[in-house]
């Protein structure tokens, strides 16, 4: 299944929120957490992964500091900050309302009107 | 294992492709190479080999032209000059296209130098120093308007835009002596300059990046118009002397021919220099600003101590307040170049709570001064200048307290350093509406005195 670019691009945002507010990480990390949350199916352009992490540090959502992979070289790890909490707990909301709004829509989309489609305004 | 070489050599290459795009940083490439690597050790587990590894976990990393645009989007600061060059423009400064543009730019110099000549031979010297803006800011404005091609509309607007400040300026029926005039000539330049900034945004002045980059363009055209005066003067002194040893006196020229086309000439160049990225002064803004925060800091705190004791706040006069004045709006040239210099991703340090210290001097100070003028307004009633100056301070004030605010928020990581940089954009423009009020409403509100 193909996930459209857009969608992804939205949910970009709270999931790696989501993710780094379960404990500091770094860019690959959090690609491949991404990729086994979705079963592979939610595919990044790895290279987007680093202007959103910057901009999200840029707005204090997170911060940065550099350290050492286990072979030694220069990493990059990630921390969600109080501000980032916050945001994080705010686009959770947003998420929520909108997964409502769907699963009711579709629900009622699914399930077929008796006698035939309503007329409006309806018949007593 | 013999294809280690290989692998190296293949991330080596990789990263010097990378770093061919200005928009990614070198802390950048490191962590995307960390990335690579990560990608490419878990593919050779899976049993690829290592070159095959490498071209996928490349793939995956994007196509690098998409990546380097995201990451400009993100980063405008690290770029914001190349993205002013002509597109396809290369920049040995040889190209045609090159060569037109600096004949563009001396023509146009040669042009602000023939209005400031042609002023100075038909008007007073009031009337002159009042339109000499008017006379020059047209032509710079032009110059950047022919290099973002600015569509009709806008450049409607900001012909109309002169015109309607000139008539202000010229058709008031001012009272010579009185202070309004004063006030309108010294609040024009204001506009004006909010005036270029608009060409210089391409008429896109609602983003909040073009505003930082046109405060990045003023502070550099300071740097590089200061330069050249101080080189002209060197030469014009030299000059002075050689001639005089020759018995010629030179004063009568420089009056008459050099100041008025040296002058303007100087800022059109010096813009033509900022524009065709003359990477000279880029490095030594961020020194500048660390060197004369601290500086302006003392300053700032010595005038304070020194307002409190030796002087009542009522008697403070107003000399010192304009004084006053002029030091609290190079502080907040200096906070606002700071923060345009500023790498936006480095972690608040030692200079961010050096700025902080700044703002609250300056607050101090402004506090004073508006106090003073608080209380010179009701001694003696409300004047132009009074109300003049007391807006233009209490208009600083907001802009300090907040300031400081955010720079405080910053420095205990409460905030990200871009609210910071979007409120000094966002606050910018208050500073030319409030010109423009005292420029247009003050005269007919005070009856023209």
């Amino acid at each position: 299944m193909h996930i459209d670019k857009d969608l992804v691009a939205a949910s970009a945002t709270p999931l790696v929120l989501g993710l780094l507010a379960d404990g500091e990480s770094y860019g690959y990390a959090i690609a491949k957490r991404v990729a086994e949350l979705s079963d592979g199916r939610m595919e990044w352009t790895d290279g987007m992964l680093y202007p959103l992490l910057h901009r999200l540090e840029r707005n204090g959502l997170i911060e940065a500091s550099w350290g050492r992979s286990p072979a030694g070289r220069r990493r990059k790890h990630y921390a969600i900050t109080p501000a980032g909490r916050e945001a994080l707990a705010e686009r959770q909301a947003q998420w929520r309302v909108v997964s409502d709004a769907l699963t009711q829509a579709w629900e009622a989309a699914a399930r077929p009107l008796p006698g035939g489609p309503a007329t409006a305004g309806g018949l007593a | 294992m013999d294809t280690e070489p290989s692998l190296e050599t293949q991330i080596a290459r990789w990263r010097d492709y990378v770093h061919r795009h200005r928009a990614i940083a070198p802390a950048d490439v490191d962590e995307m190479e960390d990335h690579l690597r990560g990608r490419i050790a878990d593919l050779t587990a899976t049993g690829l080999d290592d070159d095959e590894a490498f071209l996928v976990a490349v793939k995956r990393l994007g196509r690098l032209d998409a990546v380097s645009r995201e990451f400009a989007r993100e980063h405008s600061e690290r770029l914001w000059k190349q993205l002013v060059l002509l597109p396809g423009a290369p920049d040995d400064g040889a190209s045609p296209a090159a060569r037109r543009e600096l004949a563009v730019v001396l023509a146009l110099a040669v042009g602000a130098g023939l209005a400031v000549k042609l002023g100075a031979t038909f008007w007073v010297e009031t009337v002159l120093l009042r339109n000499v803006g008017l006379l020059v800011a047209p032509f710079l404005a032009g110059y950047l308007a022919w290099k973002r091609r600015l569509t009709g509309r806008t450049l409607g607007a900001l012909g109309a835009a002169f015109v309607a400040l000139g008539i202000v300026l010229n058709v008031y029926p001012f009272d010579p002596a009185g202070s309004t005039v004063a006030l309108a000539a010294v609040h024009a330049p204001v506009v004006l300059w909010a005036l270029v900034g608009l060409a210089y945004a391409g008429g896109r002045w609602r983003s909040a990046d073009r505003r930082m980059d046109f405060v990045r363009f003023t502070g550099e055209l300071a740097i590089y118009f200061a330069l050249i005066a101080l080189g002209s003067a060197v030469l014009v002194g030299l000059c002075f002397g050689l001639l005089g040893l020759a018995g010629i006196d030179l004063e009568p020229v420089l009056e008459r021919w050099l100041m008025p086309f040296g002058v303007p000439g100087a800022l059109l160049v010096a813009a033509w220099l900022v524009e065709a990225k003359q990477e000279v002064v880029e490095n030594i803004a961020p020194v500048l600003t660390r060197v004369f925060t601290p500086l302006t800091t003392a300053m700032l705190a010595v005038s304070f101590v020194a307002l409190i004791a030796a002087v009542g706040l009522t008697t403070v006069d107003r000399e010192l307040l304009i004084l006053l004045d002029a030091v609290l709006m190079l502080v907040l040239a200096l906070l606002l170049y700071s923060i345009s210099a500023r790498d936006p991703l480095a972690r608040p340090g030692l200079f961010d709570a050096l700025q902080l210290a700044m703002v609250v001097a300056a607050l101090a100070v402004d506090a004073v001064a508006v106090t003073a003028m608080l209380a010179r307004i009701a001694e003696f009633g409300a004047s132009p200048n009074k109300v003049a100056a007391l807006g233009l301070n209490l208009l600083l004030a907001v802009h300090l307290v907040q300031s400081g605010r955010l720079t405080l928020g910053f420095c205990r990581r409460r905030r990200g350093f871009a609210a910071l940089e979007r409120w000094q954009t966002s606050y910018l423009p208050v500073y030319a509406v409030w010109a423009a009020v005292v420029v247009v409403l003050f005269p007919p509100l005070f009856g023209f005195s």
